[in-house]
């Protein structure tokens, strides 16, 4: 996979590549994993196969003019414009053609689009950038985000196996059950794209849309958001993990018993105070996780679309306010509502890194009891 | 308009006369003046998107974030896509429209000369508006040039206020141009030349006129229904305000769709002008050529939604875009058939206007092919939105439109300057644009079935190889079109002198006027045989 190596190729080698499926480079759409990408790979390969005959038919034709009919051969021109039997001929062909292509096409379709009698819902929630997921009927919901770390990105470092492909936790679904997803998004259209289960489904904020599948093979599977969603649509991976029913269960059960407990920490850190050290601590990282990609890792945003925090009133002097802005988002911009993303000892130290970081020399701490506060001073 | 042309004919010199230096091109109405100017237009706006296509190909030759900033990168691929659509493909079609047209069927101008002047004058300042709006803090447009809300309403900058303007302007400037170009084949055809008698680029023409007054007010709606939706409270496309966001794609996609046609149809029109002439035989089935064209224009209306498979819509309504769309490759293929009816058992010469037209039937016909492919619902949700479909629009549009435009740039060439151009350079010109730009659009098909989504600044490593393949073709098309402009400038100052036929094989009015064309033709109407 080196750069000399695809120098080399020359477009016959490539064009020759395409037909031999060569399995070393993806060159081709992938089968995929379920019953449906199968049938959605096979579709393509028949119109892909039908194409190229057309056009060996009409491109042999034209080149075989090309190299006989030509002037320096002598020939003379016939003047023939006109034939009603050839017009209707090439007309009627082609219809017969797209009949057939047709009809297994619209089968596919029916089949891809029937969402009824699933064993597990997800609903999934596209917000920039990066996926929610819910599993209805269980008290089991998380994010999933981007794991790449930035330094591979800027080229610090070298890059993973999984560059830009990669979360830090995965959407688990049991193999030989019907899932469905429900999709939809909190801010901008995004798109759930799998290829290996041939779901791509756009998520519409306000409208709640469906697609399915059925995984047999347990395994690791590879997505991205299909949609512009901003300036970080390129960096909101999917991940799929397919385990069997039984780990797939005991997978459930770990999940819920892991944010239950996470839900009773937040009521005992109400009682604590963290000191500076472990709020700028925690802070940074939750800042470099979700703030950094908008107010960006010096705090200075980008002028005209994401406002700056270094030297901003509000992180300088309004604390309810900044604690206000973080739990509940700023509608009519990109700002989002932090509460369910973040916990409260997260919210509390990315607030006090905020004030505290480049320059924001305020001193002051910002703990969980501060956050509850003014979550519950809000009513609900 | 025919009382103030009836009696110059005794003195030639009379009529030739013009304002010098700036103000002719300033205050001019006369249609090869202007036709001039869209077509510079369109060279010099096509040299700028494609220079922030290089930026793209910079920055994608590599995984990882080497030039630009992401923000920046969106910024490039939503200015490039704009700038070549309403600045480089449209205003050379309406140049080669205002110098060609008249010409064509007899007319002494366009039939609206001073709306002419308007709608060519007002097209510098939307782009510069729109270019202008790259510099404001955040930067220009950056949700694609197709501006999805709500990430071109409550999530874009505040150069949005700029790109809606600009586009008015864009979309007010391509009405006037398409409602001259009706007016001048309705009323001002010489005596003689009936409809069926209408070269076909004048009919191509006449169908993409009736596209754009259709669907560029449709443009016009929703780009205002984002500026309200941004700026004064409504939500149009907002689903917290009782709205939809996926209304904005029908809206835009029912303009977008005939857009797309309005690319394409004077390309057909242009390359069924050449075939014949270098084959020197008549257009194989013109009746049907005509019919093909308009089927393809009616259809464009009920195909929009296959832009938006994956939007979520009832299996009723895919599989009913689906037939339409598949419906498209008839009479696209009849086209296609004539042409190639056309060349078999001509006496085929293969000058540059000739080998460009060539290589447009050909490359189109691969792009069309992938359309078709991409109708196929199903198979659609693995390809929307990666690179197969920008494979697929590049093959459509730049070895299809931007082809069939260089194509007629050759052939018309020395009728306009009166010299022929180098035809050695041509063929240079030619073979580099040719092998390059099938280098960097050809392996977008594998990086595009592959699974790599279009518009991202940074890519996953199996995409690597191909890309840097990709950006070096990029970087040598790019180059290849400096040939041109070489060829351009060579064949404005001087050459071998060109007759008033050019080519052996060429009919029709146009050459039958002496090279360089007159100022004014066609005072008196020609005598149609």
């Amino acid at each position: 996979m080196t750069k000399t190596r695809s120098l080399r190729w020359s477009l016959p080698s490539l064009l020759l590549a395409a037909t031999a499926n060569a399995t070393d480079m993806p060159l081709n759409m992938t089968k995929g994993v379920t019953e449906i990408s199968q049938q959605v790979y096979d579709l393509h390969m028949t119109i892909f196969w039908i194409c190229c005959a057309i056009g060996a038919v009409v491109f042999g034709i034209m080149f075989w003019s090309i190299v006989r009919h030509r002037k320096a051969r002598g020939v003379q021109p016939a003047q023939f414009h006109e034939s009603t039997k050839v017009e209707i001929l090439w007309t009627a062909i082609p219809v017969i053609i797209l009949i057939i292509m047709a009809i297994p096409a619209t089968k596919t379709l029916i089949a891809m689009e029937d969402t009824t009698e699933a064993d597990v819902t997800v609903l999934v929630t596209g917000s920039q950038w990066k996926w929610h997921y819910k599993y209805l009927n269980h008290d089991v919901e998380f994010y999933s985000l981007l794991a790449t770390p930035r330094e591979q990105i800027i080229n610090k470092f070298a890059k993973g196996e999984n560059y830009l492909l990669e979360v830090d936790r995965p959407l688990v679904i049991p193999t030989g059950k019907k899932v469905r997803f429900l999709m939809t998004s909190d801010d901008v259209i995004h798109s759930w794209w799998v290829p290996a289960f041939a779901v791509k489904k756009d998520a519409n904020p306000g409208f709640i849309n469906e697609a399915w599948t059925k995984v047999e093979q347990p395994g690791i599977y590879r997505g991205q958001c299909a949609e512009l969603c901003g300036k970080d649509h390129g960096y909101m991976p999917i991940v799929v993990v397919a385990k069997a029913p039984a780990d797939y269960d005991a997978w459930l059960n770990g999940e819920a018993e892991r944010i239950a407990k996470a839900k009773a920490e937040e009521q005992e850190l109400l009682s604590m105070n963290m000191s500076m050290e472990e709020l700028m601590s925690v802070g940074e990282r939750t800042y470099t996780a979700y703030c950094a990609a908008c107010h960006q890792p010096n705090g200075e945003g980008l002028p005209g679309i994401f406002p700056a925090l270094k030297g901003s009133a509000m992180a300088l002097n309004d604390i309810p306010g900044h604690i206000n802005i973080v739990l509940n988002g700023q509608a009519g911009t990109a700002m989002q509502a932090y509460a369910k993303q973040l916990s409260l000892k997260e919210i509390a130290a990315v607030i006090t890194y905020e004030r505290n970081a480049w320059g924001n020399n305020t001193g002051e701490l910002v703990q969980a009891a501060d956050v509850h506060a003014v979550m519950q001073g809000k009513g609900d | 308009m025919s009382a103030a042309v009836t009696d110059h004919e005794h003195d030639h010199e009379h009529h030739d006369h013009k304002p010098s230096g700036i103000k002719r091109w300033f205050y001019t109405t006369n249609h090869k003046d202007i036709g001039s100017m869209y077509l510079i237009f369109a060279l010099v706006m096509f040299f700028i998107g494609g220079a922030m296509a290089m930026v793209i190909r910079a920055e994608l030759f590599q995984p990882g974030m080497q030039f630009v900033e992401p923000n920046f990168f969106n910024q490039m691929t939503t200015v490039h896509g704009l700038i070549m659509v309403f600045g480089a493909v449209m205003p050379a079609f309406t140049g080669l429209a205002n110098w060609m047209i008249p010409m064509m069927i007899g007319a002494p101008d366009m039939a609206l000369p001073r709306m002419n002047n308007w709608s060519f004058w007002i097209l510098p300042f939307a782009f510069l508006i729109l270019l202008m709006s790259l510099f404001m803090p955040g930067g220009g447009p950056s949700f694609g040039w197709t501006f999805y809300a709500p990430l071109s309403t409550t999530y874009s900058g505040d150069s949005t206020a700029l790109f809606v303007f600009s586009v008015h302007i864009m979309g007010i400037s391509s009405i006037m141009g398409a409602i001259n170009v009706i007016v001048t084949i309705f009323n001002l055809r010489a005596p003689g030349m009936t409809w069926m008698k209408m070269p076909l680029f004048v009919w191509t023409w006449l169908i993409t006129a009736f596209l754009l007054i259709m669907v560029m007010p449709v443009l016009a709606g929703v780009v205002t229904m984002v500026l309200t939706d941004k700026y004064f409270a409504t939500s149009f496309f907002d689903a917290a305000g009782g709205g939809d966001p996926v209304l904005f794609q029908h809206i835009f996609w029912f303009f977008g769709h005939p857009e797309v046609y309005i690319m394409i149809l004077p390309a057909f029109g242009i390359v069924s002008s050449i075939v014949p002439t270098f084959a020197r035989k008549p257009l194989f089935g013109y009746a049907s050529m005509v019919y093909a064209t308009s089927s393809i224009a009616l259809l464009s209306f009920l195909v929009w939604a296959h832009h938006m498979f994956t939007t979520g819509m009832p299996v009723a309504g895919a599989l009913f875009f689906m037939y339409c769309t598949m419906l498209i490759a008839v009479p696209t293929g009849v086209k296609v058939f004539n042409w190639v009816a056309t060349m078999w058992r001509g006496a085929m010469t293969f000058e540059v206007p000739m080998m460009f037209a060539l290589a447009f039937i050909v490359l189109f016909t691969i792009g069309g092919f992938s359309g078709l492919m991409l109708a196929i619902t199903p198979a659609d949700f693995q390809y929307h939105d990666t690179y197969f479909v920008v494979a697929h629009f590049h093959y459509v549009l730049v070895t299809g439109a931007v082809f069939s435009i260089i194509a007629g740039a050759y052939y018309w060439l020395p009728k306009w300057t009166g010299f022929m151009y180098d035809e050695k350079l041509g063929q240079w010109h030619f073979w580099c644009s040719l092998i390059s730009v099938n280098l960097l659009f050809f392996p977008m098909h594998f990086v595009g079935l592959a699974g790599m989504p279009r518009r991202i600044p940074d890519y996953a490593l199996q995409f690597a190889d191909f890309n840097a393949f990709i950006s070096i073709g990029g970087f040598l098309f790019g180059a290849s079109q400096l040939i041109f402009v070489w060829v351009l400038v060579k064949c404005a100052r001087g050459g071998e002198k060109a007759t008033a036929q050019v080519w052996e094989g060429a009919e029709g009015l146009e050459w039958e006027v002496p090279s360089p064309a007159p100022y004014h033709t066609f005072e008196t109407p020609p005598v149609i045989k």
